[in-house]
Order: structure tokens, then C-alpha cells, then sequence
């Protein structure tokens, strides 16, 4: 194998859509997280957009329709989670784990007819810049809609929460509900929208695993991604484009365990493959060390109940 | 008209009582469910609940089952209990199993009394060695023990996956990815000829009785208890919040261990890759159904045991999908944390006649 330029842009370019998934569910969760909402259902999520976006691309042979509908159902089964959590005050790490082990089940029980079915090849931008000019070309073109969507969504988090009115509404909801309420925004309502708009994000990354990265259904096909996006965003310390980088990370240590295979590297695969969970726990701790910059950065009523007497 | 108040305090009748709210919520989830699948409900949810258990063999393979989730589960309930929220009991189960595993495979072509023991022992001590890695990580380096708990769920199966290809694979085994057998000394004796169920629900048991005493009536109960309800009063009463975690974990763990080791040394009979069907998350399920109280654990225990028969049983005569089991078990707790919301709210109806009185 040659480490020739032209390999490495090829490179990038795999590690870029492999944190793809990653970037999408874990910039959903942090605005969730943001406005002082823990949701642990992210796994689940992503899963039930991931059946729903290929059962859709199967049944109606559109790809708009597919992606349109992952993200409508990551709407609909993370309502479950918002109707607990904010209008029943329910534990919420509990529910998310509920929302889970529910959302696993229930893509595995949709998608049974499923297995086994080709997917469409999704319509990739670019195409011909991206074998003309050598080492940018498969770096910044060639690549699905989504991709792009995913790396331009860090930085439209960032200016939102940072630059807009309603991004500080969701910071306010996040660190200091009572006074939000107090000032007259309805905490209930901010925090229902931000859960919906984290169920559409993590519902879009799990079809961008169905319909693009392995056109395919497989059960489980989400491996705990989900989990991992849940790491990014502590990893992250709740900043958008952190999330960025600590995908691009991760997407960076799939991709080598996959050429180290590929290669015939004498270690077992099995540690190959595991690297991704170790490298998150290592990378936890690492950043966890320093709890005053977690306490820091930690949205003040993450995972807290608000209940307003009425 | 509606009016919802606040309670004051929690009803404790209401308090056991509301999980069977959930359990029948969830029947009638799963015959909606069913319908829209295109199944008679009635008939389905005959064939998941009751066909199951109409028959010896179908209540032993029941006890069976429920077994490893009420050993899991009773482990739990010391974590949640104080507040340390150990979801990784699937990895905890699964290293456990390693470990006795490995040393069953030692002694595979030796007999002696003192075997089972050794494994189960080997097993425990797996299991809790495992549970604490989040826990040291928790209490020293301030990680979060719900995501690297988990993330080590996935490291333990990959490496019980790398065990039964590779270095313990069975010689003599066609490259099948599994062990080879478990000599008869490190195997669970059965109780009954015929049936599968075994000595390991002494294990579960024991374990109930042990929890109850030490959650009720030791000076550890009392601490885990308190800190579940306030970590600031905890610290107030000046108890040692890092050793009690990690004892919560290690205790945690040891049970997931033995659930393992009951498992492979049980019905299985050496290690391959699915030696668990995710009793590991869905007890977690069991504890909160059972409230976090050993007796109640074993009641939560059977009612979640029948759902994985019933989805196993309706497969076979309905070619329902099996996968409908975790559905109803995600609906379980669904609706048990709905429900919670009776036992901190009151939902008075209030006639239209006492309100235009009250007028």
C-alpha cells in the first residue's frame, strides 16, 4: 500500500463520511442537552430513523420521501420521550433508556421483511470534480447532500446558540429554568421543541447510515454509535464545533481499525474493533479529570426536573 | 373537570401498586400492537401470556429465564438505589462468564466437587472486577459511569468473541465458534429429570434474601439509601461517598457475574458468542419494575421472563416477529414511569355539581 497524496485525500474523504452519523446525532443531542434535557434514547432513535428511512426508500423509491420520513420518525418516537419527561416529569435517564431497548425492538420488528434487500445508490454531488483534481477532489466533493448538510450543521448550532434570540432562550432553559419561567418563556414548550428537533437530527444520522454510508438494513446496524455521539457531546464539553472535531476523531479511528483489517495487521480484529469504545472511555476520562471545566460547561439543570406550580 | 394536585407524601399502597397499572397498559399496548400487525389479538396475546406457562416444561423454562434477571436486577437495585447508574450489566454478565468460563475450560477433562464452585466463584469475581473499572473511573477521574458502563458492554463482547474463535476455540470443533463442552463437575445440577432448570436459582435467592438484609437492616443499606435520596445530606452525615460507590458497583457486578456463570455452567454448557440475550439492559427494566425491592425484583422478575417465552412462543405458532419481546419490554417501563406520575400528582374528577356549589 502506498501513502501516495492521492491515497490520503481518499482517505480524508472516508473519514470524513464515516462521522457523518456521529456529527448529525450528537449535534441534535447537545441542543436537547442545552436546553437542560438529558436524552439517552439517542441510540434508539437513530435505529428507528434508520429502518424507517430504508423501509421508505424500499416502498416508495424516493430517496426525499426516505429522509423526510427517518426524520419524521425521530420526531414521532422522541415525542414519546418529551410527553414523559416534560409533561409526566419522569426521570429522564431512565425514559431514555426505555426509549432504547424500545426503539431497538421495534426497528428489529419492522424491519424483518427487510433483510436482506439491496439499497439504492444515493446521488452523490460533484462527481466529476472529484476525480479531476487530485487529493481535494475526493476530500471536499463527490459526497452525498447529507455530508455536506452534517459539516455545515456545527457551525449553524454554533451561530444559532451563540448569535440568536432563540439560542438564548434554549441557554437560558438550559441553565436557569426557574428564571426563563420567571421571565415569561414557556420552559416546557422550548424544551419539548428541542428534544423533537434532537429526534429529527438522530432519526436523519441513522438513515444516513441505512440509505448511504452501507445501503443496507441490518439489525442493530447502529453498533452503539448512538452511545458514542452521546460521548462526543461531553467530549465536546456542550460546544458545537468540538463536536465537530471529536467526530472527525472518531470517524478518523473506524476508518484506520478498518485499514488496519484490511491490511492483514496481527492484531485480532476483535481489538480492532473495539478501539472506538476505548478510545471513548479513554477520551472520557481524559476530559472528566478537569471537573471544574465539566461543571463549567455542563448546562446547570441538565437531567433535572422542572415542574411549575400552576 | 380535572384537577391535579401535588402530594404531599407518597402512598405506599399506590406505590406497589401502580407497576401493575403497567403491566395490564402494556397488554393492551401489545394487543393494539398486534392488530395493526395483523394478528387476532386476543388469540396472540393468548399464545404470548398463557401458552407458555400451561405446562410444566413451559414454567420451568420460565424460572429459567427469570433466574439471571433477578440476579441482575437485585445487583441493580444497590447501584440505582444510590444513584450510580450502572447500565453495563451485560458486560458485567458477559466478563463474568469469561472468566468462570475459563476456568471451567481448565478443569474440562477433570471431575471433582470442588469445580463449580471454583467457576462460580471465578464468576463473581469477573463480574465485579469488570463493574469496577466505571466505578474507579466515577469516583477518582469524575467520568460519567452511565456511558463508559456501557461502552465496556461492547468491549467484553468483542472479546468473548475473539475467545471462541481464536485461542479457546474447540480443537476438535469443525472451527465452530465455540468452546469446547464444560466437564459435568462445573455444571449446574438440575433440579428435576427432564427439565433445564438448575441450582442456579438458589443463586438468585440467596441473593434476593442477602439484598434484603443488607439494604434493611445493615448500616450500607442505610448510607446507600441515604445518598439515593440526597447526596448533600450523605456527605452531611459525613459517609464515605467513594467507597460506597464502589462497593454499589462491585456488588452490582458480582451478580451480573453469577447471572453469567449461571448461564454458561446452566443450560448452555460452554462458551459461545450469544450467551445472553440482553438479560443484562432488560433488567434493568426488572429492577425498576420490582421498585428496587428484592421482593419485588422476583415478582418483576416473572413478568418479564414471560415476555421473552411469549416472544419465543408466539413466533413459533404465529410467526409473530420475536423482537415483539423488547418491544413490551420498552413498553413495560413506558408505562411504569407514566405511571409514577399518580404517585406524585393527585388526579381529582371533580363533579360539575360541587364546583357551581363552590361558586
Amino acid at each position: 500500500m502506498s501513502l501516495d497524496i492521492s491515497f490520503i485525500g481518499i482517505l480524508i474523504g472516508s473519514i470524513m463520511a464515516s462521522s457523518v452519523p456521529l456529527i448529525l446525532a450528537a449535534s441534535g443531542e447537545l441542543i436537547t442537552e442545552r436546553s437542560g434535557v438529558l436524552n439517552l434514547g439517542v441510540e434508539g432513535m437513530m435505529i428507528i430513523g434508520a429502518i424507517s428511512g430504508f423501509a421508505l426508500m424500499v416502498i416508495t423509491d424516493n430517496l426525499f420521501i426516505a429522509i423526510v420520513g427517518s426524520m419524521l420518525s425521530g420526531v414521532i418516537i422522541s415525542i414519546i420521550f418529551g410527553f414523559l419527561t416534560q409533561s409526566l416529569l419522569t426521570n429522564h435517564v431512565a425514559t431514555g433508556l426505555a426509549l432504547t431497548i424500545f426503539g431497538i425492538g421495534l426497528s428489529a420488528m419492522l424491519g424483518k421483511n427487510f433483510v436482506g434487500i439491496p439499497g439504492k445508490e444515493f446521488p452523490i454531488l460533484f462527481s466529476s470534480l472529484r476525480e479531476s483534481i487530485p487529493f481535494f477532489g475526493p476530500i471536499l466533493f463527490g459526497h452525498s447532500i447529507v455530508l455536506y448538510f452534517a459539516f455545515a450543521l456545527p457551525f449553524l448550532t454554533n451561530y444559532f446558540l451563540k448569535k440568536t434570540k432563540l439560542g438564548l432562550v434554549v441557554r437560558a432553559v438550559g441553565d436557569s429554568p426557574v428564571s426563563a419561567s420567571n421571565q415569561g418563556i414557556n420552559v416546557i414548550l422550548v424544551r419539548y421543541c428541542c428534544i423533537l428537533y434532537g429526534g429529527a437530527m438522530c432519526g436523519l444520522a441513522g438513515a444516513y447510515l441505512s440509505l448511504i454510508y452501507t445501503p443496507q438494513w441490518i439489525e442493530n446496524m447502529t453498533a452503539g454509535r448512538g452511545w458514542i455521539a452521546l460521548a462526543l457531546v461531553v467530549f465536546a464539553t456542550w460546544s458545537p464545533i468540538k463536536v465537530l472535531i471529536g467526530a472527525l476523531i472518531f470517524g478518523g479511528i473506524t476508518i484506520l481499525q478498518l485499514h488496519m483489517q484490511a491490511i492483514g495487521f496481527r492484531i485480532p480484529v476483535q481489538f480492532l474493533s473495539a478501539l472506538p469504545y476505548l478510545m471513548t472511555i479513554i477520551v472520557l476520562v481524559v476530559i472528566s479529570r478537569d471537573s471544574r471545566k465539566i461543571k463549567l460547561n455542563t448546562p446547570t439543570s441538565l437531567g433535572r426536573i422542572f415542574y411549575k406550580e400552576k | 373537570m380535572i384537577k391535579i394536585e401535588k402530594r404531599n407524601d407518597v402512598p405506599m399502597a399506590l406505590y406497589f401498586f401502580t407497576p401493575f397499572i403497567a403491566i395490564i397498559l402494556t397488554i393492551l399496548g401489545g394487543g393494539i400492537i398486534f392488530y395493526i400487525l395483523g394478528f387476532n389479538p386476543i388469540e396472540a396475546l393468548k399464545f404470548y401470556f398463557i401458552t407458555p406457562i400451561s405446562n410444566l416444561y413451559g414454567f420451568s423454562e420460565l424460572l429459567l429465564k427469570a433466574t439471571p434477571l433477578c440476579l441482575i436486577a437485585i445487583g441493580l437495585s444497590f447501584c440505582f438505589k444510590s444513584n450510580n447508574w450502572n447500565i453495563g450489566a451485560e458486560g458485567q454478565l458477559t466478563f463474568g462468564a469469561i472468566v468462570g468460563g475459563g476456568v471451567a475450560l481448565l478443569f474440562y477433562n477433570q471431575e471433582g466437587f470442588y469445580i463449580l464452585p471454583l467457576v462460580i466463584l471465578a464468576g463473581a469475581i469477573g463480574g465485579m472486577v469488570f463493574a469496577l473499572i466505571p466505578a474507579i473511573l466515577k469516583t477518582y477521574f469524575n467520568t460519567n459511569e452511565i456511558l463508559v458502563s456501557l461502552m465496556l458492554v461492547y468491549v467484553s463482547k468483542l472479546l468473548l468473541d475473539y475467545l471462541v474463535v481464536g485461542p479457546w476455540s474447540n480443537p476438535e470443533g469443525f472451527n465452530f465458534p465455540e468452546t469446547r463442552q464444560f466437564s459435568d463437575s462445573s455444571r449446574m445440577p438440575l433440579l428435576f429429570e427432564g427439565l433445564r432448570i438448575h441450582a442456579g436459582i438458589f443463586l438468585a435467592l440467596a441473593a434476593v434474601m442477602l439484598s434484603w438484609f443488607t439494604l434493611y437492616k445493615t448500616y450500607l443499606g442505610f448510607q446507600i439509601k441515604v445518598s439515593g435520596l440526597s447526596l448533600k445530606t450523605a456527605k452531611y452525615a459525613g459517609f464515605k461517598g467513594k467507597t460506597m460507590i464502589l462497593v454499589v458497583f462491585m456488588i452490582s457486578g458480582a451478580c451480573a457475574g453469577l447471572a453469567g456463570v449461571g448461564e454458561i455452567t446452566g443450560p448452555i454448557g460452554q462458551l459461545h458468542r450469544m450467551i445472553s440475550p440482553d438479560y443484562g439492559f432488560t433488567a434493568i427494566i426488572v429492577a425498576f419494575l420490582g421498585r428496587l425491592n428484592p421482593f419485588g425484583i422476583i415478582f418483576a422478575s416473572l413478568v418479564v421472563a414471560l415476555t421473552y417465552l411469549g416472544a419465543e412462543t408466539a413466533q413459533i405458532f404465529l410467526q409473530i416477529p420475536k423482537y415483539t419481546g423488547q418491544v413490551f419490554q420498552g413498553m413495560i417501563l413506558f408505562f411504569l414511569l407514566a405511571s409514577d406520575y399518580l404517585l406524585f400528582f393527585k388526579v381529582k374528577i371533580l363533579s360539575l355539581k360541587k364546583n357551581e356549589l363552590r361558586h
